[in-house]
């Protein structure tokens, strides 16, 4: 296996080192290391090292909808976006709730040889909140399923989520909750506000996320678990993560990448692009969360990558369906909004972006730190760099991405996985396949 | 103006405008042949995906009377559909040269769509979408009380057809608007309208009824149907849907009617040249009762007549271009 030396890299934005990768290990760190001739050497002058990002909020579409995504092409656009492992949500067609379907889309994974795969398994039998999917079967499935969510749908039966809370203590598991109640949500177009009442769109309120949260928070210092909240999005909530912390709860929260930048303004043009779930916020909410992922309220980014066909979404709005891909803007909107901002360092994003999400998901491989020894999951970043997004750029097979024509700041230039490329002078490469 | 979207996008003076142009139009109506050469060879298209006869009907005769060509498009879509739906018919309805859509549509903005994706070359006039908006019934409406409250038709209830001011707007005037106005496209339009052409509105509803949000609006609020009777010159009477009970927005349809419904008694504490307004249809015995409906105050089949002299007023200037003083900024 050919060893890659990554020249002058700034590990986390730091000082200037070289790292040495080898059979899937970072086997050296130090400034003007010599190298055999076997090395291959990659000029990472200027650029930002990070350990390979960690997703924890994926929808790959697969199986059911390859027309949209399929493992493949969104392990791709997940390799362009600087990550080395995505979790896979559950709400594929046949729903992701038996061990068979968690371990043929983690192997999906593993043979496109992109990004490693770590499926989610649904909370519910097919997603319906009725009773409980075997989660111990998938929790021992070759893919070690370790997080559970609904997503799409919220656990909104209380004992049915105390149950899932308890039950998944048995192996280490969280419960991802995506955070709404459905009565108060019934026809939800986007945020309840002015600005829905004068668009005439129905209103999804902040407080629908918001009850789901202070409950579940209780129900976990209840039973004394461990909860995830998925792509929190309002200030109300962050306020009641940060109140559940200071308790002592075992919570973490995310933040997507869009709820970070924009708001929900956008929707006046009533163009679908902008319609997704939880949807944008106001300018208010955005500073939230934005504080609150500064000051670790908020544990982690994730993308909340949705790729749908563009017919769901050159329609009209009610009609239209919720989501937006973002595996490959995710670090430049971050960069965006909270480095260039002064809000968090490379050595934060880092965290935020890579060891967190990975320690929610009790993913061991991933996630590390950017020491000798560890695995060789490495992405090399330009911050300096400036692009125009143009939605054909992209490996997803969808287009539903809100930035066309955003210049946005940043680029990944390099991707590793086990110290193999999958992105390479910021191109796709043929993957790693051992 | 290019497009009818909202009557947000109308400035004061286009506005005044378009009552002005209706106001020589309604003439037409009057003589033995209701009909001008000023669109021949124009093609209007009646888009309409929701059921609304009343609405459609209006427009045909509009387009009709100005001697334009009148194709119906019913496009009631299965759910399936509904998404493919507006595209498609959009560029069949481009590809067949339709120099102006007018869209009814279920789904609010999806007028819109149709004018801003470069689905449509032509003129696009909303006709009503989902519980956004419904301009030219704000229009008519304007029309209808700036005949009947500014001017010669002041305090002449009476004297249908005394007209108006030509140039006036509603300055001052005190309009109440009572419903259900959190799904009303009407009380949307209106408020916008009304508040442009220098109108005081007042919204009436059960706190149910409002949406969250109304205080941005430039309108005034009440719970309270009495308290604002006195003071009003036009009062303006929504259509409540008697299965909003069934979402917990009121108790029954006769707590509604009790609260919010205007009877006889109501009735009689307006102010003697006040008007009563309703956009149909009624539910009579609900929001408004029968002998209302029909008492002389009612100008609700009036509002019907003038629907079709703003209709023609609206096609008129945005395909005919010139307005009466010859410029040509409307087309702009």
């Amino acid at each position: 296996m050919t060893a890659y030396l990554l020249r002058n890299a700034r590990p986390l934005g730091g000082d200037p080192a070289d790292l040495l990768l080898r059979d899937g290990v970072i086997v050296e760190i130090g400034a003007g290391l010599e190298v055999d001739q076997d090395v291959t050497v990659v000029d990472a002058d200027g650029l930002v090292a990070l350990p390979g990002l960690v997703d924890l909020h994926t929808h790959l579409r697969e199986p059911g909808r390859e027309d949209a995504e399929t493992v493949l092409t969104g392990t791709q656009s997940a390799a362009r976006g600087g990550f080395t492992c995505v979790h896979a949500m559950a709400n594929t067609s046949p729903v992701a709730d038996t061990a068979g379907v968690v371990e043929q889309v983690w192997r999906l994974g593993r043979e496109g040889g992109f990004c490693d795969v770590q499926p989610v398994g649904a909370v519910t039998v097919g997603l319906k909140g009725e009773r409980l999917a075997e989660l111990g079967a998938m929790a021992d499935s070759a893919a070690g399923v370790r997080v559970f969510s609904d997503d799409g749908i919220c656990v909104s039966d209380a004992v049915l989520m105390r149950r899932a809370l308890e039950y998944v203590k048995a192996f280490d598991g969280v419960v991802a909750q995506h955070a709404q109640e459905p009565r108060l949500t019934e026809g939800a177009q986007m945020n309840e506000g002015a600005l829905s009442g004068e668009l005439g769109l129905v209103g999804w309120p902040a407080v629908a996320e918001e009850a789901i949260i202070a409950r579940d928070v209780l129900l976990a210092e209840h039973v004394g678990s461990r909860l995830h909240v998925c792509h929190l999005s309002t200030r109300g909530s962050v306020e009641i993560v940060r109140w559940a912390k200071s308790r002592g709860i075992d919570v973490t929260a995310e933040v997507t990448p869009h709820h970070l930048l924009l708001t929900d303004e956008l929707v006046r043009s009533y163009d679908p692009i902008y319609k997704v779930n939880p949807p944008l916020r106001t300018a208010d909410d955005v500073a939230a969360v934005r504080e609150g992922l500064a000051d670790g309220t908020i544990d982690i980014v994730a993308t909340d990558h949705a790729p749908h066909p563009m017919e769901d979404k050159e329609c009209e709005f009610a009609a239209a369906a919720f989501g937006m891909i973002g595996l490959e803007t995710a670090l430049s909107i971050v960069q965006q909004t909270m480095v260039d901002t002064g809000a968090l360092t490379w050595e934060q994003v880092a965290e935020a972006m890579s060891a967190r999400p990975a320690r929610i998901g009790r993913v061991a491989e991933h996630g590390r730190p950017l020491a000798v020894g560890e695995p060789a999951h490495v992405v090399l970043y330009d911050p300096s760099a400036t692009r125009v997004v143009t939605p054909g750029d992209t490996a997803s097979l969808s287009r539903n991405t809100p930035y066309a024509g955003h210049e946005l700041p940043g680029r990944v230039v390099a991707t590793f996985l086990r110290g193999v490329p999958t992105v390479l002078s910021g191109e796709l490469t043929e993957g790693v396949h051992p | 103006m290019k497009h009818l979207l909202s009557a947000g996008d109308l400035s004061r003076d286009e506005a005044v405008r378009i009552l002005d142009t209706a106001e020589e139009l309604l003439g037409v109506a009057q003589r033995p042949i209701k009909k001008l050469p000023t669109l021949r060879g124009r093609t209007v298209v009646n888009l309409f995906f929701e059921d609304s006869t009343r609405t459609r009907i209006s427009f045909e005769a509009a387009a009709k009377r100005l001697s334009a060509d009148v194709i119906n498009f019913s496009a009631k879509g299965s759910s399936a559909s509904k998404g493919e739906g507006l595209k498609d018919t959009a560029l069949t309805l481009q590809a067949m040269g339709a120099d102006a859509v007018v869209v009814r549509h279920g789904a609010s903005g999806a007028p819109h769509r149709l004018a801003h994706e470069a689905w449509t070359k032509g003129a696009v006039v909303n006709a009503g979408d989902g519980t956004h908006e419904h301009p030219t019934q704000a229009l008519l409406d304007a029309f209808t009380m700036r005949r009947h409250l500014v001017g010669g038709g002041a305090g002449a209830r009476a004297a249908d057809g005394a007209g108006a001011d030509t140039g006036a707007d509603l300055a001052g005037k005190r309009i109440t608007i009572v419903g259900d106005v959190l799904h009303s496209r009407v009380a949307r339009s209106n408020a916008l309208l009304l508040h442009t052409l220098g109108a005081h509105v007042t919204l009436v509803a059960p706190p149910t009824l409002l949406p969250v949000g109304v205080h941005t609006w430039p309108v005034s609020t009440s719970y309270d149907l009495d308290a604002t009777l006195e003071g009003t010159d036009a009062l303006m009477m929504l259509r409540v849907q008697g299965e909003r009970m069934n979402a917990a927005y009121f108790p029954s349809a006769r707590e509604y009617s009790r609260r919010y419904g205007l009877d006889r008694a109501r009735m009689n504490r307006l102010p003697d040249h006040a008007v009563v307004m309703h956009p149909g249809p009624m539910n009579r015995g609900m929001e408004i009762s029968a002998d209302v409906a029909d008492s002389d105050r009612s100008v609700i089949v009036e509002q019907v007549t003038n629907g079709v002299a703003v209709r023609m007023a609206v096609l008129y200037l945005l395909l005919g271009g010139a307005p009466a003083d010859g410029s040509n900024e409307g087309t702009a």
